[in-house]
């Protein structure tokens, strides 16, 4: 007889790494941090009426309390330094959303001389949500399409502290 | 009072100093020998009849054989303005800084500096104000080669064309 069967209809089963990946996705903590206009859009997807907290993100204003780092500007060779740096201070595991098309490739400025033309060359990338500036709609989409690739990642098949698939973790 | 008669009071007091009134131009101008801006600028702030209280402008321009710097002056008082210009050889541009007369000065003689490399002598605080403290050169000069790579950091990025032309 399948176990399934001789449980009460309010216990539910599932598996370990789906209930982490289910407990992590729904706690994305994202980083109060945005370098240009872009940062307006980011504002207005956690304010009420687009309420990204809806899907358990919330910003946190230090980065040693972020999972997320939300990429969202022009991105100067001058903050690149300091946005490597704010990154190598998130604990693992993490995830960049590169928002904008300034973060995703340079945008309008990737010819200018202060410009680092795309926050890639910095850092590794999960999502890449294109538009100048997307709106509250599009950066909530790409919230979701990192929960995705959070719940396809195995945790408990992981070696040397990464996971079998999924995101890149770089130290 | 407006500009052109300002101008023209100015080369009464001050005589070869003031080395061109360019009346034709959509904005008139004067050129002022370096030696004299700081002087020429009191002047026009102190004097009652100019009372020009506000510095609204300092700019710096590379034209390949000089470079200049401009001030836009403006009087609240008054409601008009001025504008003075001093040429300055490439190598090495120095004038004094015009912290003394207007202390708003001050940031824009660092993004001069930082952006053209001309040097105010007596600034309180010359460093760069924009660029990174350890950016190679002043990058509006018309002869600044951007750096292919900062700290690591390609500048260089192959454009997305390319790459698609090539899977064609």
């Amino acid at each position: 007889m399948p176990l399934l069967n001789t449980l009460p209809d309010y216990v539910l089963t599932t598996k370990t790494d789906e209930l982490i990946n289910w407990m992590r996705k729904s706690s994305i903590w994202y980083m109060l941090f945005g370098l240009a206009c872009c940062a307006i859009e980011l504002m207005h997807t956690g304010g009420p009426r687009a309420d990204i907290e809806r899907f358990g993100a919330t910003p946190r204003a230090s980065a040693r309390q972020s999972d997320l780092m939300i990429v969202a500007g022009t991105l100067t060779l001058k903050m690149a330094l300091r946005t490597r740096l704010l990154y190598d201070q998130m604990p693992d595991p993490k995830y960049v959303i590169s928002m904008g098309s300034c973060s995703n490739c340079g945008g309008l400025f990737q010819l200018a001389y202060s410009v680092c033309d795309g926050v890639d060359k910095i850092l590794p990338v999960d999502v890449y949500v294109p538009g100048c500036p997307p709106r509250p709609e599009a950066l909530t989409e790409g919230l979701l399409k990192l929960q995705e690739k959070i719940m396809n990642e195995r945790w408990l098949t992981r070696a040397n502290g990464k996971p079998a698939n999924g995101a890149v973790l770089e130290a | 009072m407006d500009a052109l008669a300002t101008y023209q009071r100015v080369k009464e007091r001050f005589g070869d100093r003031i080395l061109e009134i360019n009346e034709k131009a959509h904005d008139p101008f004067v050129v002022v020998e370096p030696s004299a801006i700081v002087e020429v600028c009191r002047f026009l702030r102190d004097d009652p009849e100019f009372a020009m209280n506000c510095l609204s402008n300092q700019i710096g321009v590379d034209y390949k054989d000089r470079i200049e710097v401009v001030y836009e002056l403006y009087s609240y008082s008054k409601r008009y303005g001025v504008t003075l210009k001093v040429k300055l050889p490439r190598d090495n541009p120095s004038v004094a800084t015009m912290e003394t007369v207007w202390k708003s000065a001050n940031w824009m003689e660092r993004e001069i500096f930082d952006l053209i490399g001309v040097t105010f002598e007596g600034h309180s605080d010359l460093r760069r104000i924009l660029m990174p403290e350890d950016w190679p050169g002043h990058p509006q000069r018309k002869d600044f080669v951007e750096p292919m790579e900062y700290h690591g950091i390609s500048t260089v990025r192959e454009s997305p064309i390319i790459r698609l032309e090539a899977k064609k």
